[in-house]
């Protein structure tokens, strides 16, 4: 993956990018899967891996296939974003270790979720029980979303077509 | 790519497949990995497949736009419906168990429903997406 992520951020022919990052969401849809996050997998694959490349690649149609030459040296934004980088790094020492069970996000309601949630909702895949059902209001915020983001393109490209008729 | 004989032989080959898939991952969501979101993307990754293989009218001929438009929103209103019900039938927003006299019965419906909503938004919403990313440019209708 860091391969991938050099090999984008050196990359002027934005075909090329395109692929990496296709390859770069299929291997991250692999770890996630390796860390037993299938649900979570099937959806990097399908979106990032799948339909964003069709997108990027539509949008490459539109605009021409090379990246164009940066006006300054990208020092200011390189500084930043190894001082971003180093900020979360040391923020991460913060954490839990991996998969530690007294981890604050497992002693919370996460135990009562796994606990009853076949009982009170018989559904055994426990991400659907949570997704649709404890947390039904944030997914039908969720889904307010995607249909916003939705209409907003409709409607910004659509005017375009009729300015040009 | 329409003249290509393998591609459209594996295409055709493939795409009920796919969409057979997502119907899967869509009803087999309550017990395996999978739901509404993951259903949607791959019924729409399905279409945009057929689409690229085939040309852009005839995926339009399999999916129409204004289908696509009306299942982008009807998929929302399906979700919120489901929040009214529980309401009329005594209970509160998005409250699924007085959906029906069993309350685990009750869950699964409304997670059933709920799943049904946020599929159609999200493969109408991903369709959309790319047939006006596609479109554009042809048809004569840019700028």
């Amino acid at each position: 993956m860091a391969v991938a992520v050099v090999a984008m951020a050196t990359q002027r022919n934005l075909f090329g990018v395109v692929v990496l990052f296709s390859i770069y969401s299929f291997l991250m849809a692999t770890v996630l899967f390796a860390l037993d996050a299938v649900d979570v997998a099937m959806t990097e694959a399908a979106v990032g891996a799948g339909v964003s490349t069709v997108l990027l690649l539509g949008a490459l149609y539109l605009t021409g296939g090379t990246e164009a030459k940066p006006l300054h040296r990208p020092l200011i934004p390189l500084a930043l974003a190894i001082a971003v980088g180093a900020l979360l790094a040391y923020g991460m020492l913060g954490l839990p270790a991996f998969s530690d069970p007294e981890a604050p996000i497992h002693a919370h309601v996460a135990p009562r979720y796994l606990g009853e949630g076949l009982k009170e909702t018989g559904v055994p895949n426990i991400v659907t029980a949570v997704l649709a059902s404890y947390r039904g209001y944030d997914t039908l915020g969720e889904t307010v979303v995607i249909f916003t983001g939705g209409a907003g393109v409709i409607a910004l490209l659509r005017r375009r077509r009729r300015n040009g008729s | 790519m329409k003249d290509d004989i393998i591609l459209r032989v594996i295409a055709k080959l493939v795409m009920p497949f796919m969409l057979l898939f997502a119907l899967y991952v869509q009803f087999h969501g309550d017990l395996g990995p999978g739901g509404g979101f993951q259903a949607g993307v791959i019924a729409a990754a399905a279409i945009v497949f057929y689409a690229i293989i085939f040309g852009l009218p005839a995926g339009r001929k399999l999916a129409p736009e204004w289908l696509v438009e009306k299942i982008l929103a009807v998929g929302v209103l399906l979700y919120a419906g489901v929040g009214i019900a529980g309401l009329f039938l005594g209970g509160t927003y998005l409250d699924y168990f007085v959906l029906d006299a069993d309350p685990v019965h009750g869950q699964h419906r409304g997670i059933f429903w709920v799943e049904v909503g946020v599929a159609l938004t999200v493969s109408g919403t991903m369709l959309k997406l790319f047939y006006m990313f596609a479109g554009r440019g042809r048809d004569g209708e840019e700028l």
